[in-house]
């Protein structure tokens, strides 16, 4: 009973939020509105039963999209106030709604056969689901099944995803970075730094090591418990991007500077695909990891391991990437 | 009203979708089509996460005393939909910092009127 | 039973902070007044509900979590309200001070 009171709630505030956005004018709230409903949808993972995609979903959509749409809103806002308003609309609307209404009842009149939410005997639970939650212990030795069956059952598709993943950092590269030669500030200007505040200087020194300590924990315990290579690569640019964020950019890059954070990138891929092509020189298929150790749990966990570990640098790296490509771009 | 119970959650999803594909149809700005998108992406994640959920059902971690585990599959797919949408995220706004810097403005009418003029 | 008891009036408390903060959010006039409101909810409404739900874990990994996430929290949810604070002080935005008020009755 409890259930559904709160899922509905927490649907019904989802819902708002959506309609707000939808209706206000200023780009500055919309872009908070959709902060707050990314945070909301990580709390309705949790109440489903999904925390490594609760995980995921509150870093990466709490935390790097809105980051990178905060960093796009200052490129792009007006030169003259109001900075983020959005201009009227000149056509009515009755086309779109007319399709957004088709569409809407022909999705509804598809969930009329669906069985209800939460049945075990829904197609969906019957399949090949029930052979990883039977075997995936004992056949890779990790008790997350989803890290499991990410990096072990269905690694082909994790191998993609990393790989679009770095194609999306180098296109921004080469949408943003290079070009024009990069003003340098003069002695005693500041750039485009804050005024120096002592407050967030000793907590950001305080604060950021236990993030990148928690960005580790969370990448090696993902076998064990919510977590793993993206969720980890994210933390990991999270705290790295607060260091800029409060001590300058210069001083950012100065610690890593571009050229180590595009290497960096291409080794992640680099382990990912190298790890797969071990087994092929000693006898077996792509991406096998039981020959990669002397039984199969060992190879098996060796094989997560590296793999997570070539996603979580590849992460870390073009998050990074993007954020000092779209800040870099604010310096100009 | 057991249909009712059991079906809400997915009319529910279905109008998130909704209001993000309206979003992203009848808006001129770029940037509000860009987070309409995102939200149409999120409703669709809803979908299939609920679609896996198993009443009673624990998160798909072994530990002891469980015995109902809900499906891990739909939440290796959103996992990997959740990156690759972030991915294209970014893309897409380095793409709206472009069109900034090329055109002026980021309304879509404006857009269409000065690459119509020239 | 005691555990329980406390627990739930720990709970409670939080959430009924929360939703005070909230109405305070909303029905505030001025954005510092809205900062003053939202770091309540930041700060004693979060570690209430932290020690309402570390009550009911016992002695446990989950209650040393709970205590680890309550110091992170301690520090960085003043941080943010000073950081917001600072921004808003520095952009020019001025506190609406009573004496900007024009006198309404006697």
């Amino acid at each position: 009973m409890i259930d559904i009171v709160i899922n509905v709630t927490l649907l019904a505030f989802l819902a708002i939020t959506a309609v707000a956005t939808l209706h206000l004018t200023n780009l500055f709230a919309i872009v908070m509105l959709f902060g707050i409903f990314s945070l909301l949808s990580a709390g309705l993972f949790v109440v489903m039963d999904a925390p490594d995609v609760a995980f995921t979903e509150a870093a990466v959509g709490a935390g790097i999209s809105t980051v990178l749409m905060l960093a796009t809103l200052a490129l792009v806002k007006r030169p003259q106030k109001p900075y983020y308003a959005e201009a009227p609309r000149a056509h009515r609307p009755w086309l779109p709604l007319v399709v957004v209404v088709i569409t809407g009842s022909a999705l509804v009149y598809g969930t009329w056969d669906i069985p209800g939410f939460g049945a075990p005997e829904a197609p969906a639970q019957t399949h090949v689901a029930r052979y990883y939650i039977d075997n995936a212990l004992q056949e890779t030795g990790v008790p997350n099944i989803v890290t499991a069956v990410l990096a072990s059952y269905r690694g082909f598709d994790t191998l993609g995803e990393v790989v679009v993943v770095y194609t999306a950092g180098v296109a921004v590269l080469l949408l943003i970075v290079g070009g024009a030669q990069k003003r340098r500030p003069g002695p005693g200007m500041r750039g485009d730094q804050m005024r120096p505040n002592l407050i967030l200087h000793v907590i950001a020194k305080f604060v950021i090591p236990l993030i990148i300590l928690f960005a580790l924990y969370v990448q090696f315990h993902g076998d064990f418990g919510p977590g793993g290579g993206f969720q980890a690569g994210v933390i990991f640019s999270a705290a790295l991007i607060l260091y800029a964020l409060v001590f300058g950019l210069d001083v950012a890059e100065k610690i890593i500077p571009s050229r180590w954070l595009h290497k960096l990138a291409a080794l992640g891929v680099v382990i990912y695909a190298g790890v797969g092509v071990v087994p092929l020189l000693l006898g077996g298929n792509y991406l096998d990891y039981t020959l990669l150790g002397s039984n199969q749990v060992a190879g098996q966990h060796l094989g997560i391991l590296l793999v997570e570990l070539g996603v979580g640098i590849t992460v870390a790296s073009v998050m990074l990437i993007l954020f000092f490509a779209f800040a870099g771009r604010a310096r100009k | 009203m057991d249909f009712f119970i059991g079906h809400y959650n997915y009319w529910i999803v279905i109008f998130l979708m909704m209001v993000g594909l309206y979003t992203v149809i009848s808006r001129g700005n770029l940037i509000k089509k860009i987070i309409g998108l995102n939200i149409f992406q999120v409703s669709v994640f809803f979908l299939y996460i609920s679609l896996g959920t198993v009443e009673g059902g624990a998160a798909p971690i072994i530990a002891e005393g469980v015995e109902v585990y809900s499906n891990p599959l739909p939440h290796v797919l959103i996992l990997t939909a959740i990156v690759v949408g972030v991915a294209t995220t970014a893309l897409a706004l380095a793409l709206v910092v472009r069109i900034k810097e090329s055109y002026g403005t980021i309304e879509e009418d404006e857009i269409h009127n000065l690459d119509h003029s020239l | 039973m005691i555990i329980d008891i406390l627990s739930w009036i720990c709970l409670l408390a939080g959430g009924a902070l929360g939703i005070v903060g909230g109405i305070g959010i909303h029905r505030f006039p001025d954005f510092y007044s809205r900062l003053h409101a939202a770091g309540i909810t930041d700060t004693l409404c979060a570690m209430l509900i932290l020690l309402g739900l570390g009550l009911q874990a016992g002695w446990s990994l989950a209650a040393f979590k709970l205590a680890l996430i309550f110091m992170f929290l301690f520090f960085t949810s003043p941080t943010a309200s000073h950081a917001l604070a600072n921004a808003a002080q520095h952009s020019g935005l001025q506190p609406r001070l009573d004496s900007d008020e024009p006198e309404v009755g006697s």
